[in-house]
């Protein structure tokens, strides 16, 4: 009976301001859509719309090739795409490569850190786009710690209840609890003792192995985790067994936190 | 049936269409060489303030209550063209009696607009809506319905047979005789149409001629001519000449804004819509003009264009001026006629490119084309508005300049990371074969990239990258092969724009240390060289031997990233490395990732 007056009185404080305030939003449908590989979708459900994804990693660990996977995915659909590129990094040539149609892609070659969040903040005002990516990977993480924590708060706010599917490319994660799908990307190889012999023989014989070109890049496995998912196909593809015990484990803890986290942003903005 | 729209006190209406504020106050429109500038026309608030024709401009000037402005033949021009529109919208035969004058064949058309009196009210209606105060008369002939037109205000409906009586009362000015003629008709006092009507035709015709004749028969309401029509040009043109320059943006906006209303307005009268504006700004004391052309051209790429050695006199202030031109290009993807889209982007276009003197002179023209048909859908992909993004474009190219938005289109060349920026455009034409060529070249460059490109593809929890044709055949490359084929995505590279020098240690005609800005430390394993070179018989050919490399221990960020990143890290970085053989400089090119 107290906490139905409890709940009463704080739907009316909160009437005409927040439409339902005890709705519980985890619960809500997202809509994802395919990363372009298949089982990263079986993995994480897919991306978010109408959410803010970062995929951070350092270099060489199939961050950016990921992001023209999602990139070639979201052309595939037909959808037109925007990826503001804070450092002019992104390889025309590398990108069909992963499926993406370059007639649907608008590319904004940034120099700083400034105009890209201008441009992206114009770029998701006038919406429209299926895809924004956002490629922050080469902007030191010193600089990205200073984005205000206001911008992410304002990306997730325009891009919310809206289809579009906002990515970061990063080499940490800034956008805190702003952020719907965090992965993080490891570089990695596929056969970790043979590369370190080669190292080893590499410095007795004081000269670098020269070695085909399909060798050199044969057998790299980066490793992706999620480290913050607040789709609930998430758990469910965990529980499926794609994941080590400890991973699931630190998985559902990792998504409690973003559900609770989730609410308290969504109290705070609308308080 | 003809219809008249005659246009009273046109310098007046042409001057007020472009400043509407004019409209409800005393104007005077003066002509001349300064300091000799009289007056040639003002309405009716003038002439009631004290005006007179001839008056000289230092004398109306000390009318407080009176605005005066110079006479502007490009403002008639506009009037003059908005006039015509007018009548094309409801006519294909439609003549230009006058400046201020146009007659409309309405013959055949009562069931397309009416009866007259309806054709007369949707006349009037649309008139309103250009900006045009007019007066309209509707007879049974056409020079009937002209002295109608210029004789009474409002609008006049004389139907067949009452011509001679309805224009009875009208002034003999009307019929515009000569001047020796009109003082005779004076001297015998016929003042009216009706008094010249009356008197008799032989005496009339020994005295004047067939002159006078034809006068008579004129204020008779009984002459008989074929319309002459006017060929239907489509031509779309607004111009301002503005009595003091403009130094800053925001009076400007104003003046654009007022000329792109007329221009839609113009536009959507004839059912067109544009998707080119040009602007022309005159410029004061720089004895140049600039022209900005906003059009669907090339590539959307500005390009300037100077134009030298073509010189005039310039009729409106005798001073002699030389043409530089300098035309930037946007392409407006779609049709539109919505003037506030054109002026935000006319002035995001000025923003950027602002012009270098005081504007006195604002003339912008539009392309008309047909407007945008077009039928939405539930099941249509994710695309933004055309008009939006055009907007969207426009303000990001204020941030990054033109040359950094827009979409990537590969080059058909086997120059390295070649390309150049098209714009981007939310709706493709399917079909094209200009595409379709530059996808199959695209497709065969793909191909042979293969061999450079290895797949990506994703395994249980960890993303591999797998060779497509691994050396050494083994039953895990096997494995990859399978899955390769299941989903397979090329490879990244990070490019450095532009590649960071870099010293190399070469032992055995191999890299085995690189030391550059951002990517420093021993090279674990590297392949190569693949030597590529063309364009020789160009200014820039090119030849390079290129690596790709893994380096170990210090792995940098790159460019402003080795701060924070220069650590050791346990895994190793793949580069790109290249030997520029002209010069025998190592670069960096970019990282694979």
């Amino acid at each position: 009976m107290k906490a139905a007056l409890i709940r009463a009185r704080v739907e009316a404080a909160l009437e005409g301001r927040v439409l339902s305030p005890f709705a519980d939003r985890s619960q809500q449908t997202i809509e994802t859509v395919p990363t372009g590989v298949a089982l990263l979708d079986a993995l994480i459900g897919g991306l978010p719309r109408g959410g803010l994804t970062e995929i951070f990693g350092p270099d060489s660990s199939g961050r950016t090739s990921l992001l023209h996977a999602i990139l070639g995915s979201a052309t595939g659909r037909e959808e037109e795409c925007a990826l503001v590129d804070a450092s002019d990094t992104f390889d025309p040539w590398s990108a069909p490569g992963a499926g993406v149609d370059l007639r649907r892609l608008l590319w904004v070659r940034c120099v700083n850190l400034e105009q890209t969040l201008k441009v992206t903040d114009l770029l998701l005002a006038g919406g429209g786009f299926g895809l924004v990516a956002v490629d922050l990977g080469n902007v030191p993480p010193k600089l990205g710690r200073r984005v205000p924590l206001a911008s992410w708060f304002r990306f997730r706010r325009v891009v919310e209840h809206t289809p579009t599917v906002l990515v970061f490319l990063e080499r940490e994660p800034y956008a805190k609890t702003c952020a719907t799908l965090v992965l993080r990307l490891e570089p990695g190889f596929e056969n970790r003792n043979s590369k370190f012999e080669t190292r080893n023989s590499k410095l007795e014989r004081q000269s670098a192995p020269t070695v085909s070109h399909a060798c050199l890049l044969h057998g790299l496995r980066p490793k992706v985790e999620v480290v913050r998912s607040r789709l609930p196909n998430t758990l469910t593809c965990v529980a499926h067994g794609q994941l080590s015990v400890a991973e699931e484990q630190l998985s559902a803890v990792s998504h409690q936190l973003s559900v609770f986290s989730h609410q308290l942003s969504d109290v705070a903005d609308q308080l | 049936m003809f219809a008249c729209i005659f246009i009273p006190d046109f310098p007046v209406c042409a001057v007020t269409r472009s400043e509407p504020a004019l409209a409800s106050r005393a104007v005077a429109i003066v002509d001349g060489t300064p300091p000799v500038a009289n007056v040639v026309a003002m309405n009716e608030q003038a002439h009631s303030a004290g005006v007179k024709l001839g008056m000289p401009k230092l004398t109306v000037a000390e009318i407080a209550s009176v605005e005066v402005r110079h006479r502007s033949p490009a403002a008639e021009a506009s009037a003059h063209a908005a006039l015509l529109d007018l009548g094309l919208v409801f006519s294909p035969r439609v003549e230009e009696t006058a400046l201020d004058t146009v007659v409309l064949d309405l013959v055949g058309l009562d069931r397309l607009i009416g009866p007259p009196e309806e054709a007369a009210r949707r006349l009037a209606t649309r008139a309103s809506e250009l900006g045009l105060e007019s007066n309209i008369a509707l007879a049974a002939n056409p020079d009937a319905a002209v002295h109608a037109a210029r004789g009474f205000p409002g609008v006049t409906l004389i139907p067949a047979g009452e011509e001679s009586e309805r224009l009875g009362p009208l002034p003999v000015e009307v019929l515009a005789p000569p001047p020796e003629t009109l003082d005779t008709l004076r001297r015998w006092g016929v003042h009216t149409l009706r008094a010249l009507a009356a008197l008799p035709t032989p005496e009339l015709s020994e005295r004047l001629g067939q002159l006078g004749v034809a006068l008579q028969k004129s204020a008779r309401g009984a002459t008989s001519r074929p319309l002459v029509p006017a060929e239907a040009t489509l031509r779309f043109k607004e111009a301002m000449e503005l009595e003091y320059p403009v130094e800053l943006l925001e009076p400007l906006a104003f003046i654009l804004g007022r000329l792109l209303d007329q221009l839609c307005a113009r536009l959507a009268a004839r059912s067109l819509a544009t998707n080119e504006i040009r602007l022309r700004l005159g410029l004061e004391n720089q004895s140049s003009v600039v022209s900005s052309q906003l059009s669907a051209e090339d590539n959307g790429q500005r390009s300037l264009k100077l134009e030298t050695g073509s010189s005039k006199l310039d009729s409106s202030n005798s001073s002699f001026i030389i043409h530089h031109s300098s035309f930037s290009s946007i392409r407006l993807p779609v049709p539109t006629r919505n003037s506030k889209l054109l002026l935000k982007l006319l002035l995001l276009n000025l923003q950027s490119d602002p012009p270098p003197a005081p504007v006195v002179k604002v003339t912008l023209a539009a392309e008309p084309v047909k407007p945008r048909v077009a039928q939405g859908g539930l099941f249509l992909p994710l695309s933004p508005d055309p008009e939006q993004l055009e907007l969207t474009l426009a303000r990001i190219a204020g941030v990054v300049g033109k040359g950094n938005v827009g979409s990537p289109e590969l080059v058909d060349t086997h120059r390295p990371g070649a390309f150049r920026m098209q714009r981007f455009s939310s709706k493709l034409e399917t079909g094209n074969s200009k595409l379709e060529i530059r996808k199959s070249k695209t497709e065969a460059r793909k191909s042979r990239s293969d061999s450079f490109n290895p797949s990506f593809i994703i395994h249980h929890s960890s993303l591999f990258f797998s060779s497509p044709r691994p050396l050494a055949p083994s039953p895990s490359s096997e494995q990859s092969s399978i899955v390769n084929r299941q989903s397979s995505i090329g490879l990244a590279l990070r490019v450095f724009r532009p590649p960071l020098p870099a010293k190399v240690e070469v032992r055995d005609d191999r890299p085995v240390r690189v030391d550059a800005f951002g990517a420093r430390g021993e090279v674990v394993l590297a392949a190569g060289p693949w030597r590529t070179s063309g364009d020789w018989w160009t200014d820039e050919p090119w030849d390079r031997e290129e690596w790709d490399i893994a380096l170990w221990s210090v792995v940098c960020g790159q460019l402003s990233a080795a701060k924070d990143n220069g650590r050791r890290t346990t895994d190793d970085v793949l580069y790109r490395i290249y030997r520029d053989l002209a010069s025998g400089t190592w670069f960096v090119e970019g990282i694979y990732d």
